[in-house]
Formats: C-alpha cells, sequence, structure tokens
C-alpha cells in the first residue's frame, strides 16, 4: 500500500512540474515533448489504476501521434510563443483559479480513493458489465464489450468525431487538389534537414515499419483478450506510415498509399459501422444489436459484431490520422 | 419498422455524411443532404404524433435494457427541438443549393454538404438521447462539424471566427465532461432517468453542486448566455450564409434544450433551483444579454453582425422564461425558441440573399435596396417585425408569453430589461429598413437575379411567421406539452 502510494504520489508530483513547466515554456517544440511526456505520465497513472486499455489509448494518442500532429503544425508556423502582456493574462488567472477551486471543492465529497463502496462499484451496472457480460458477449475484456456492444453507439459518435476531424483538417488545407504536374527536385521532408541521409534512421526505421504495422493488426484483433482495439490498432497504424512519411519524404509514402485510396478508406470504416448499425435493424434487431447477426447463438453474434466493428475503427481511425498528418506535411512541401 | 423510428432520425443524416464524401459530387451531395433532412423531418414527425398520442417512446440500442445501454428517449419536452432542427434543415437544403454554389469553392462543396449532415445529426442526438455521456458525444459531434463549416465562410476573418469558436467551445465541452464524470462518480451510472432517481436526496453533495456547475457553464458557452457570447457574433456573421440560416435557427436552441433536460428531468428542479441559486443567475445573465445584445446590435454597420448580436439578446429571453422554472416559463420559453427560430432563419436567410446578389451586406451599401429589390426587402422587414414583437407576428405571440410569464412571478427588473431589448430592437430594425428604403440608391450595377430555390426558402420561413401569429395553437401546444414534460419529470 505504502509503495502504491509513493508511486502515485511521485506520478503527480511530476505531472504537476511539467505541467507548470509547460505554462512557463515560450518554445513550442520544447512545449511540445513536455506534453508528450505528460501524456506518458498520465499514461502510467491509469496503469495504476488498472486501466490498460485507457493507458494504452494514452499512450498511442497522446504521446505518439498527437505530438508528431503538434510538430506538424510547428513546422509550419512559428515555433515560439508571442508574449502576452502581464495585464492581460490576469482574467485568464482568474478563470483557471475558479475552475481548480471548483475542482478542489468537488473533490470534497467524492468516494475515498479505491474506496470499495462507492456508487459506482454498488451500482448494478457493475455487475452486469463484470460478470454477466462473459456470459451475453462472452469476451474475457469487458472494456471491449462495453465500448463495442453495451455502448456501441458512444463508440460510433467518438469514430464519428474522428471522421469530423479529418475532414474539418481536408477542408482547411485541402489535400484534395490537384498535384503539381512536375516537380524539378525531390520534396524536402517538413524538417529542414534530410533525414534519409541518416543511415541509422533510415535503415531503423525502414526495419521496423513492418513491425510497427504487423503490432498494430495483432492490438485489433487481441483487442477482445486485452488491452487494445479498433482506436488504438488506428493509431499505430498511423503511426507507422507517419515515421515512414517522415523518414523518407511524403512522395515515397504517398506512393505507398494514394490519397484517393485513403480518402475512400476513411469513409468506408464509417459506412461499415453505420451498415452494420443498419443491417441489425433489417434482421429484426435494434440499431447494433450484434445478436440477431448468429441466430440462435448470441454470443456468436456479438463476437462476429465486435469484430468488424473494431475492424471499422482501425480502417478510420488509421486512415484519418495519415491523413491529417499528410495534409500538414503536404503542406509544408508546397510552401 | 415504426418501431426503429427514433434511431432511423439520427442515422439518416449520418449515414449520408461518410457518403457525402466518399461520392465527391456537389449534386449528389446536396441530393443527399436534402434526403438526410426530408428523412429526418418526417420521422420527427411521425414520433410527434406517436408520443402525442400513446406518451413516452423509448429505444434501447443495441437490445441493452437501460441503464446498462444507451437510450433514446423520445417525450413532450423533445419533440419540438426535433421537428425545429429538422425543418429548418429541409428549408436549409432548399435554400443552400445556389447560396453555397455563389459562395465556396466547387472542391469544397460536397465537404460542406457533409458537414451538414454531421451536424444535423449531431443536434438531433443532442435532442433525443437520454443518455448524459451520449449527449457529450453529439455535443462534440455538432461543435466540431459547426466549426468546420463557419471556417468555410468566404473571408479570412472566418478562420479566426473558427477558431475563437473552436476555443471556447472545447472548454465549455470539457466543463460538461467533467461535470458528466462528477455525476457518475456520484451516483455511478450515465443514464438520465437513473442519474435523476439517484441525486434525490445528495443535495448538499458538494461533488453533485460542482457537477451542476461545470454541466451548466459548458453548456452556457453551448447557449451563448451573456458573458459567454464572444464567440457568437463573428461565428454566425462569418460563416456561409446557408450555414448561418441553420445554426441561427437551431443551435443555441438545441444547446437550451439540453440545458433544460439536466435542469429538470437529470439534476431535478429542487436541486438546481430550490438548493442552488441557478434560477436567479439565470434571470439575471438574461437580463444582461438582452440588454447587452440589443445595445450591441444598434452599433452594428454590417447586416449580418446586426443580426448575430440581436441573437445573443434573443437567447436572453428565451434563457429567462427557463430560469423562471415555472410551466408558464418554460412553456413561454419554448415558445420564444420555435418563433425566434423561424424569424432568425428567415433573417439570416434574407441576408445571405443579399449578399449573394450585391457582394456585401454592410449598411452602407444597402442604401435604396428596398427600392431596387422589392420583394427580397419585404421579406426582410416581415421578418424583422417578427424579431421587435409587433401584433400579429410570431414573436408577438412568444414575447406576450414570457410577459405573462415574468409578470407571473414579479420579475419587473428582467420585464423592464426585456420592454426595453424590445425598444432597441425597434431601433436596429428600423434602422436598417431606413437605409434600404428611405435613402437614394448609390450603386448603379443592376444586382444579381435572385434564384427561385432561395426565395422560395425565404418566403416559406416568412409565411411560417406570419402565420404563426395568426394561429399559434400548434407551435403552443407544442410548448405546452414540452413544459409539462419537464416540469412533471414525466421523461426520466
Amino acid at each position: 500500500m505504502t509503495a502504491f502510494s509513493l508511486i502515485n504520489i511521485v506520478l503527480l508530483a511530476i505531472l504537476v512540474a511539467t505541467a507548470v513547466t509547460i505554462t512557463r515554456l515560450r518554445a513550442l517544440y520544447e512545449a511540445a515533448m513536455l506534453a508528450a511526456l505528460f501524456s506518458l505520465v498520465t499514461a502510467c497513472l491509469f496503469v495504476l489504476l488498472d486501466a490498460l486499455d485507457v493507458a494504452f489509448t494514452e499512450a498511442a494518442v497522446g504521446v505518439g501521434i498527437s505530438t508528431v500532429l503538434i510538430l506538424g503544425v510547428l513546422a509550419l508556423t512559428r515555433s515560439r510563443e508571442a508574449v502576452t502582456q502581464r495585464r492581460r493574462r490576469l482574467p485568464g488567472v482568474a478563470a483557471v483559479l475558479l475552475v481548480g477551486g471548483t475542482l478542489g471543492y468537488a473533490s470534497l465529497d467524492l468516494p475515498a480513493f479505491g474506496a470499495a463502496d462507492s456508487p459506482v462499484h454498488s451500482h448494478p451496472l457493475t455487475e452486469v458489465y463484470l460478470h454477466q457480460s462473459q456470459e451475453a458477449v462472452g469476451i474475457p475484456n469487458t472494456v471491449t464489450s462495453v465500448l463495442a456492444s453495451y455502448r456501441g453507439l458512444d463508440t460510433l459518435g467518438e469514430l464519428v468525431v474522428v471522421f469530423t476531424a479529418g475532414l474539418a483538417v481536408v477542408s482547411l488545407l485541402g489535400p484534395l487538389r490537384r498535384r503539381r504536374p512536375t516537380r524539378p527536385e525531390r520534396p524536402r521532408p517538413i524538417a529542414d534537414f534530410d533525414l534519409a541521409d541518416y543511415r541509422v534512421i533510415r535503415v531503423v526505421s525502414g526495419g521496423l515499419l513492418p513491425f510497427v504495422l504487423l503490432f498494430a493488426l495483432y492490438v485489433l484483433f487481441h483487442g477482445e483478450y486485452g488491452p487494445g482495439g479498433g482506436f488504438q490498432a488506428g493509431v499505430i497504424f498511423a503511426s507507422g506510415f507517419v515515421l515512414y512519411g517522415l523518414v523518407f519524404g511524403l512522395d515515397r509514402a504517398q506512393r505507398v498509399v494514394p490519397h484517393a485510396a485513403l480518402w475512400s478508406l476513411v469513409t468506408l470504416g464509417l459506412l461499415v459501422y453505420i451498415g452494420l448499425g443498419m443491417a441489425t435493424m433489417l434482421l429484426g434487431g435494434s440499431f447494433l444489436d450484434y445478436d440477431v447477426l448468429a441466430p440462435g447463438n448470441p454470443a456468436t453474434g456479438q463476437h462476429l459484431g465486435i469484430l468488424v466493428v473494431e475492424t471499422a475503427i482501425g480502417i478510420t481511425v488509421a486512415s484519418v490520422m495519415t491523413t491529417i498528418f499528410f495534409s500538414f506535411a503536404g503542406r509544408g512541401v508546397s510552401r | 419498422m415504426t418501431g426503429q423510428l427514433p434511431v432511423l432520425q439520427v442515422a439518416a443524416p449520418l449515414l449520408c455524411a461518410p457518403l457525402c464524401v466518399l461520392l465527391r459530387s456537389r449534386t449528389v451531395a446536396w441530393l443527399l443532404f436534402l434526403v438526410a433532412s426530408l428523412a429526418s423531418l418526417t420521422c420527427a414527425a411521425l414520433l410527434a404524433v406517436r408520443v402525442d398520442r400513446s406518451g413516452t417512446l423509448r429505444y434501447a440500442m443495441g437490445d441493452w435494457q437501460a441503464p446498462y445501454g444507451i437510450e433514446f428517449v423520445v417525450n413532450g419536452f423533445n419533440t419540438p427541438v426535433l421537428l425545429l432542427v429538422s425543418l429548418s434543415a429541409v428549408v436549409v437544403a432548399v435554400y443552400s443549393r445556389r447560396s453555397v454554389a455563389g459562395e465556396l469553392a466547387p472542391r469544397r462543396v460536397p465537404l460542406l454538404y457533409a458537414c451538414l449532415c454531421l451536424t444535423l445529426a449531431g443536434l438531433l442526438g443532442l435532442a433525443i438521447t437520454g443518455d448524459v455521456f451520449n449527449a457529450f458525444v453529439f455535443l462534440e459531434i455538432s461543435s466540431l462539424s459547426t466549426y468546420t463549416l463557419i471556417a468555410m465562410g468566404r473571408r479570412r476573418q472566418a478562420l479566426l471566427a473558427a477558431f475563437r469558436y473552436l476555443v471556447i467551445g472545447s472548454v465549455g465541452a470539457v466543463f460538461v465532461l467533467i461535470g458528466i464524470g462528477l455525476a457518475y462518480a456520484v451516483t455511478g451510472t450515465l443514464n438520465m432517468g437513473d442519474l435523476a432517481q439517484r441525486v434525490t436526496g445528495g443535495h448538499d453533495n458538494r461533488s453533485l453542486q460542482a457537477a451542476v456547475v461545470l454541466v451548466f457553464v459548458g453548456l452556457a458557452v453551448k447557449m451563448a448566455v451573456f458573458p459567454l457570447h464572444a464567440w457568437l457574433p463573428a461565428a454566425y456573421a462569418e460563416a456561409p450564409s446557408a450555414v448561418s440560416t441553420f445554426i441561427a435557427a437551431t443551435g443555441t436552441k438545441v444547446a437550451i434544450y439540453v440545458f433544460c433536460r439536466f435542469a429538470f428531468t437529470v439534476f431535478g428542479a429542487t436541486l438546481v433551483f430550490g438548493a442552488m441559486p441557478v434560477g436567479r443567475i439565470g434571470l439575471l445573465l438574461a437580463a444582461l444579454g438582452i440588454l447587452l445584445g440589443s445595445a450591441a446590435a444598434c452599433f452594428q454597420d454590417d447586416l449580418r453582425y446586426l443580426l448575430a448580436w440581436s441573437s445573443v439578446a434573443q437567447v436572453g429571453y428565451i434563457v429567462a422564461g427557463v430560469s423562471l422554472a415555472t410551466t408558464a416559463g418554460v412553456s413561454a420559453a419554448y415558445l420564444h425558441m420555435i418563433m425566434h427560430s423561424v424569424t432568425k432563419a428567415a433573417l439570416f436567410a434574407t441576408a445571405g440573399l443579399l449578399l449573394l446578389r450585391l457582394g456585401t451586406v454592410r449598411l452602407a451599401a444597402l442604401a435604396g435596396v428596398g427600392r431596387r429589390m422589392p420583394w427580397t426587402f419585404a421579406a426582410f422587414v416581415v421578418a424583422g417585425l417578427g424579431l421587435v414583437g409587433v401584433p400579429p407576428t410570431a414573436g408577438f405571440v412568444s414575447k406576450w408569453a414570457l410577459v405573462t410569464a415574468l409578470v407571473e412571478q414579479g420579475q419587473w427588473l428582467v420585464l423592464a430589461a426585456m420592454l426595453s431589448g424590445s425598444l432597441l430592437a425597434v431601433f436596429y430594425v428600423g434602422r436598417v429598413v431606413e437605409v434600404a428604403w428611405f435613402r437614394e440608391p448609390t450603386a448603379d450595377a443592376e444586382p444579381a437575379a435572385a434564384p427561385a430555390s432561395m426565395v422560395t426558402a425565404i418566403w416559406f420561413l416568412v409565411l411560417l411567421s406570419v402565420s404563426f401569429g395568426f394561429d399559434a395553437s400548434l407551435p403552443a401546444h407544442l410548448a405546452d406539452a414540452a413544459a409539462s414534460a419537464l416540469l412533471g419529470n414525466g421523461g426520466g
């Protein structure tokens, strides 16, 4: 118990120190790196709370893809924060203190940390999710059955949010435009120097790529048994492409996955998910009721439904993340 | 198949969004949006009839019974919202074809329709869901797609407007999320009906009080309640015309509905308006919003900014009605929500038509347009009278209901603010009329022809608002049903 508390306290201290340092930094590259550290520590805290799926997502999204995207943005804009006058910072300080005060006030009546008799634990929901789901859905990882089946609509909604984000980036940065017909020299990657000139980076990233992609597939299809699932798999898959694009240049990455194909994949995943919902309705169930997929054997139906849903999520998330990166990076090249 | 209506209501526009992107044709995308909005309107109408006849409808997603799964609840309190949102979508679909073609690069048009489908799906989902976390997900969908739509505006200022809305809106959304998280921590459930049962008796729970504060502050951003309205004017004024028509008619209204849903059927009126001073704060902010919004509208020199500032004031009227927490007050708020939505959509649509024909809607450039395009401007005047609240327009009916509700509770100060707001409205609408009708035309260039589809959409809205002014029995019936469903805590 004491060791557990100690680790928690140390991690929290690192978290606070990181956050304070970020606010004091003016150089945004450093801030981006520290933000990644912040996510990493958060992920560790999630692990301590036994929330492995959440930790996995935090690590993949917070540390991985969002850091890369922020760096992509910084390559296009200034990388130093403009200094706000001290006087103009006061309203912000007041707002922060107010929110912090409210949260502190809220924590006074929260159930004790790790209490076994908290409302969340005593609600019948917990019993249903943790025990009955084993028969009703038949999947060892409860998180996956809650996300993909019990609360399948929320997950669909989150996928739509990811899709909308991709749509927003594409509509503003517009990689749908035609590529320029001739380009005399090979376009430089977004960094000022050519990463592919470094042999170590070239060999290591080239060698890693197949394993990254394989690991993504493992995370995708193993989500029913262990931590993981479509979101994490999609992000890892996209990281593979982003790594390739960073090192070998945008052109070669886009030769692997052309824009048109990528853009079709973005919609494909979403269409499969909504289509599955429509199909279950046509088969006589309600929206996203996977039981009807295998009449007479609900668990098989649930299994099938969850697999389809996770794959759909993986496809859309991976292609949206790759699209977003290509949009930012392509912007840098065409400048 | 009629049992599936609640989910079809949301799934139809949701399905059309990726199709718009996939098929990438302007005409097909427009058709898809039209089909999606017509399908939603059909669902909403059928649901309204069924609810009116047989009471609450519940739909268990994935056949997992609530609170284990997500449920959609259709009741008197959300049928008006569903009808309002889907009807606005149909009108905007008719209006948008030519309006969008005139304002956007062809490449972006399918993306605009995809985002419109997503906004429609998000708003409908927000209105129909019976689960607090699901509500947050739909809030995100509608907000993100709205930011994108605003950023598609013609001028570069649209990007800044969208960015400001993005920052303020995201902070608001995070507040809502934290509030929902706190409510979950003290109740263990996310289902609205289940939550409502489990919060009774916990009124002195400080976590719950903080949850109420955070959810309401977050929603207040989306509602554009004073002093969190700063994003609204530029967002409405810089968005493409079809988009500003749609979000002016629906965006803040749905947020206000969600506020009512949380206040009356989740946290409960005894906690929100009894133990906590939300009602008094609401009335104060509403009064300030009415005065400030109307006053700011008087100083604008761009027609669309003027209309947007007037929206800030109108949100104040609606919030005042809700904050009374009486049946009369909530009913009046719903009525004003419907009436103002129709009126303001007509005004923004007219502004969009003027923009298309003249290339600008700065008041200086509008000199004499009333004489050069009498029909277009007549629509503006009729709708403008509705905004002021002159009988027999729609605005009069709802403002009268609000006045009655305020007098009933003896809220004289709010009443005074409301009347001054209406006087200011006479001034700012009158200013536009004066410029457009009584000043000599400046430019001699012939304005571009008015597309028939846009004119049809505008006049449909204007005539609808006038007909509600003469016979408000349908909206009044919907509003009364909504208020009794909310205050009777019938929805769960």
